[in-house]
């Protein structure tokens, strides 16, 4: 991701992508805005980045999308802030990583001062 | 950002509310360009109403919702009310959990409703045989 465009793009994989694990429309729509607000934190705070999706299944034969959203910007200084409701620097509404942590199933932050950020997070399909 | 850019979203006019509607491809600069336009048309026309269409929006994320949330305020400043219609289930269900309430935004269930509560009623419409009967 290095243009607004490209957060155009990273939702249509990403609803590709929901679609082809067999996600229904509400499943479809928490993770297509997840990625949404995940992509913008990196496009925004960390300068641009990359979005990967992965297919995991758990022991129980349940499918799964996962995405790892990693940029290289200056990381978060004070993660417990950035996951708080209404806490924003940036042009949003500050419910950008809390409201993806609340849409998805697992969500992981890995981040720190000049080491930049990678958000993990993790939807299963109900069956 | 570089000059002006058509939002290439057709904002109507009818008597005085305008209506217009979102796209779902709606990018950041997209979005702020339409809030101008839109703005100026309040302001050139005098609109009193404005109705969004939203049904093809099939994301709302937090800065699409900031846009409708100004979008309104500035509106309201210059004296028109505005009604987003048409949200669909899914972005409803989702933009709760987001934590975003849409708060001071006014919301109906389709434009047709969004309409009536702007003042607008529909007509009785004569019945196709009957307009035929009269003609006679």
């Amino acid at each position: 991701m290095r243009t607004e465009e490209d957060l155009l793009t990273v939702r249509h994989a990403v609803r590709a992508a929901t679609v082809e694990v067999g996600f229904g429309l509400v499943d479809q729509t928490r993770v297509v805005t997840a990625a949404s607000e995940l992509a913008r934190n990196a496009y925004v705070h960390g300068g641009g980045g990359t979005v990967t999706l992965e297919y995991p299944r758990d022991p129980r034969g349940r499918r799964g999308l996962r995405l790892v959203v990693k940029d290289e910007g200056p990381g978060i200084a004070d993660l417990d802030a950035a996951l708080t409701d209404g806490f924003t620097t940036g042009s949003g509404l500050g419910h950008g990583l809390g409201g993806a942590r609340r849409l998805m199933d697992e969500f992981s932050v890995r981040t720190g001062p000049g080491e930049g950020t990678v958000v993990v997070v993790t939807r299963w399909t109900v069956r | 950002m570089t000059g002006h850019r058509s939002p290439g979203v057709p904002i109507l006019r009818l008597g005085d509310v305008l209506v217009t509607g979102l796209l779902n491809e709606l990018d950041d600069r997209t979005a702020i360009a339409f809030t101008e336009e839109l703005t100026e048309r309040i302001s050139a026309e005098g609109a009193r109403g404005v109705l969004i269409d939203i049904s093809r929006l099939e994301v709302i994320d937090s800065f699409v919702a900031r846009t409708l949330m100004e979008l309104t305020t500035v509106a309201r400043l210059l004296g028109a009310r505005v009604i987003v219609a048409g949200m669909r289930p899914p972005v409803a269900i989702t933009l709760v959990e987001l934590g975003i309430e849409l708060v001071g935004v006014e919301t109906a269930l389709n434009p047709e409703q969004g309409m009536a509560a702007l003042g607008w009623r529909q007509a009785p419409q004569p019945l196709e045989g009957a307009r035929r009967g009269t003609a006679r």
